[in-house]
């Protein structure tokens, strides 16, 4: 087995353009949620989101692009082109052949239905563009970053709700693990902060219409974020040969499933892939030092996640860290997990552990260390990233630091 | 008239050239359009015009719609204005 390493990260999310600024946002326990800007935002009972703001898709892409271009593919693009810069490979004959993308997302070119679906509709419009297929369809992010960088190895999307990023991370270290390929691209992206996306989420009823605070007794429900992550997994001797920055190694992972509801979460299913993760990983339990929680801010995934943590980690449970970053940028839904593993990274490398913001009244049925309100320093050599997705499938990961 | 000018603009914006650039013997071809290009140009077009074409991306050539110049394109768009007009 290969040890895989991440030499590449990139993002845009409500807390920012890059990763420099999310990390900073980070520290600060700077909260990007705010009123939404968007349209018909009146008929909403929900009118908050992590919205991404101050970017312009027309300064980026061309007007040929943007045609092809759903926001959550636009999001993935630059993601990716931070990453990819990051690591300095160039994808070329061998490395080219191997190296492919796999990304999640949850929902894809949510905004491309809802604007053509309002158009044939409301409208009553009996024509819609061309490419409205090529623009919606979830792998439309993957396939353009396959393009655009020549991955020609193994590429597809996966989409499982809310771990659809993690799901996504995991399948990529598994093939650079394997020796399959060299290098991966890999992460997630997702954008339905529109309309018709808001409003689905709304008919649930699980969302916050203040804000989101994991773990706080008072939390009263998840807010939606949008944004995209993008990493660069790549084989340790590779990267070491050429010399390469390694900001993480990607040391284990687990999948399972609930096999249960459709919406409810399991303590024993959340259990069961945090083990695996620690198993996989072959980390005691005392070595890890912090958790990326999955974190939502609802009522069943925060004492369910609690619960599966304190299950796992036994007297452990007390010495480690747990922080929910979705009460800052949002929950991302499909690609959440993969701008949460920044908050990994920044713990296994700058030693800064992210906050829960928003943190106001202890819950006896979230006991933990959540890091409430303010970024704390501290010595982290593994991290996990938690992801449990509507379904019942949940995916872990686990990170060391290098 | 009115017709061939805004045919020869629809199709110098997707070639990424100027209307000037566009002559009337023109292939799509030369001007570098390719599929996907053609199927945005028909459907610029039939949003301009409010017409309906007759076009199979599957088999362009064997399509009631003669694509084969800027010429026969203008032709027949004007052929399907004169016939769908309401």
């Amino acid at each position: 087995m290969k040890r895989v390493v991440i030499t590449g990260a990139g993002t845009i999310n409500a807390l920012g353009g890059d990763v420099p600024a999310t990390l900073e946002a980070m520290r600060e326990g700077r909260c990007g949620i705010g009123e939404l800007d968007i349209r018909d935002v009146d008929r909403l009972a929900v009118r908050i989101g992590g919205q991404v703001r101050e970017f312009e898709a027309e300064n980026v892409f061309n007007r040929q692009q943007l045609t092809l271009y759903d926001r959550f593919t636009q999001f993935t693009l630059v993601a990716a082109a931070e990453a990819i810069a990051q690591c300095g490979l160039e994808f070329t004959g061998e490395l080219a052949a191997t190296a492919g993308v796999i990304l999640g997302t949850a929902g894809g070119g949510v905004s491309t239905w809802d604007d053509n679906y309002r158009s044939v509709y409301e409208d009553g419009k009996n024509r819609v563009h061309p490419f409205v297929v090529p623009k919606l369809m979830n792998n439309a992010a993957a396939s353009h970053v396959s393009m655009q960088y020549n991955l020609k190895g193994p590429s597809y999307t996966v989409s499982t709700a809310c771990a659809s990023s993690n799901h996504a991370m995991a399948q990529a270290f598994q093939m650079v693990r394997s020796g399959m390929s060299k290098a991966m691209v890999t992460g997630g992206s997702e954008s339905m902060l529109c309309f018709g996306g808001v409003k689905a989420w709304e008919g649930l009823r699980v969302m916050s219409r203040d804000a989101c605070r994991p773990f706080s007794a008072n939390r009263n429900g998840m807010v939606q974020g949008e944004g995209a992550g993008v990493f660069v997994f790549e084989e340790y001797e590779h990267a070491r040969a050429r010399g390469a920055e390694i900001l993480a190694e990607v040391i284990g992972y687990a999948m399972s499933s609930d096999a249960a509801d459709i919406v409810m979460p399991s303590k024993q299913g959340a259990a069961r892939a945090i083990a695996g993760a620690l198993e996989d990983a072959q980390v005691s339990r005392s070595e890890v030092g912090y958790i990326n929680a999955h974190g939502t801010g609802t009522a069943a995934n925060d004492k369910t996640e609690c619960a599966a943590v304190a299950d796992v980690f036994g007297p452990y449970a007390d010495t480690l860290m747990i922080s929910s970053t979705k009460s800052m940028h949002g929950h991302l839904i499909g690609g959440t997990g993969a701008v949460e593993l920044l908050a990994c990274i920044m713990a296994l490398r700058d030693g800064v552990i992210a906050p829960t913001i928003g943190y106001q009244e202890p819950d006896p049925e979230c006991a933990l260390d959540v890091v409430p309100n303010e970024a704390r320093d501290a010595d982290v050599k593994v991290a996990l990233s938690n992801a449990f997705a509507f379904g019942g499938f949940n995916a872990v990961l686990a990170l060391r630091r290098i | 008239m009115e017709i061939r000018e805004k045919v020869i603009e629809i199709v110098a914006e997707q070639a990424v050239l100027e209307p000037s650039d566009v002559t009337m013997d023109s292939t799509l071809e030369e001007l570098g359009i390719d599929s996907l290009g053609l199927v945005e140009s028909i459907f610029a077009i039939e949003e301009a015009f409010d017409i309906s074409v007759p076009f199979n991306a599957n088999n362009p050539t064997e399509s009631e719609f003669d694509i084969s110049t800027v010429r026969t394109i203008v032709a027949g768009i004007e052929k399907l204005v004169r016939d769908q007009k309401p």
